[in-house]
């Protein structure tokens, strides 16, 4: 309400009440009047809206806490628990490689060793005595030819078995993702606050519960995941857990 | 038998299909989640049903109670390999039905044993 209209309407009323104009007088209150309620109510409007922005702010400030507290700590464990886990692999398949290598290589000796002899003896250039202990060279070659396959059967067993981890550090870091996009998101909604572009409808609210339910799934992280119990750490457990449900 | 692997990891398939091999099953067929498994065991001659829980698209414990609900495939027995390991889940797919629970990462002698068993009590 400017000075000038305030002074207008007063020196209106003035003339209204010394004209005993009771009805031009009363409107003229009330317009007076209402001018005051128009400006008020604007006022407590600002104030209110600047006291949701605040609030808001504080809520996405905690996220941000939780954040820093929990989640990326979180984060780092799983993905140390990606390097424990992608370095146990590596090294499970370089041990059973290094053991089978003298293995093959003592097999690729012998039956090379062997198929000169054989040779030899087909040509007819073997005497009897070197015969019969080229005899029993194979029979020993056999022997041995069974166990060592058995050993590279069972190293092919330990490499094939040890690229599980394929799987469990995929999902370990998939949900790692979720979290950096969820940061992401959290940091985007801070900067429109700061910069008072405030976008009621764009605040992901549905993302937080889907988020929530979905925290259950996944590969049990040691050291970020049994925290609180209430997970199976050996397959013995789950035996046991199952036995005690009636399987 | 004909058996069906579904796992979101084609590593983890690979894995379990040459295990089953080693194991003498010879006649695998895969797939990727619950959506696509779930045809497969509908149009019919798949004996045993190996399957991950966490997948997009349809879990494997949807897919185990779809199997449970489908009178056709209802007696079907199904194996979960996965690595969910809280108490709830492991109760959850038991109170759907699961014939044997194997967590991640597994041995193949646990394989072996389990489906060693989930035979002995079909035949029983």
């Amino acid at each position: 309400m400017t000075h000038e209209l305030r002074m207008q309407l007063a020196k209106d009323l003035v003339t209204a009440l010394e004209n005993n104009n009771e009805t031009k007088a009363d409107s003229l209150l009330d317009e007076i009047a209402s001018l005051r309620e128009t400006q008020l109510f604007q006022e407590v409007g600002r104030l209110t809206r600047q006291l949701h922005d605040t609030m808001r702010s504080f809520t996405l400030d905690s996220k941000i806490t939780q954040f820093t507290q929990n989640e990326i700590p979180d984060a780092k464990e799983r993905l140390n628990y990606v390097i424990t886990m992608t370095e146990d692999a590596a090294n499970t398949t370089l041990t059973a490689v290094e053991n089978l290598m003298p293995v093959s290589d003592q097999l690729n000796v012998q039956a090379i060793e062997l198929d000169q002899k054989w040779n030899r003896f087909l040509d007819k250039e073997m005497p009897f005595n070197e015969f019969k202990e080229m005899s029993q060279e194979i029979t020993l070659h056999f022997k041995e030819s069974r166990t060592s396959l058995e050993r590279v059967q069972s190293g092919l067993n330990e490499i094939l078995m040890a690229q599980g981890f394929q799987d469990i550090t995929g999902q370990v870091i998939r949900k790692v993702i979720d979290l950096v996009q969820n940061l992401e998101n959290s940091m985007v909604e801070m900067i429109k606050l700061s910069g008072r572009a405030v976008d009621t409808e764009a605040r992901p609210e549905k993302q937080d519960e889907i988020v929530s339910q979905e925290s259950l799934a996944g590969p049990v992280v040691p050291g970020v995941d049994d925290k609180q119990g209430g997970v199976a750490s050996s397959q013995d457990e789950v035996d046991d857990l199952l036995s005690s449900l009636g399987f | 038998m004909k058996i069906l692997v579904v796992d979101d990891f084609s590593t983890m398939r690979r894995i379990v299909k040459n295990l089953l091999r080693d194991l003498g099953f010879t006649n695998t067929v895969e797939a990727d989640d619950g959506k696509t498994a779930l045809p497969i065991l509908e149009s019919g001659g798949i004996d045993f049903l190996v399957t991950d829980w966490n997948m997009p698209g349809m879990t494997g414990i949807d897919l185990l109670k779809a199997v449970r609900a489908n009178p056709e495939l209802a007696s079907m027995p199904v194996l979960m390999v996965t690595a969910e390991a809280k108490r709830e889940q492991i109760v959850m797919a038991a109170q759907a039905g699961v014939n044997g629970y194997i967590i991640k990462p597994f041995t193949a002698a646990t394989l072996k044993e389990k489906i060693d068993k989930i035979f002995e009590r079909i035949d029983a």
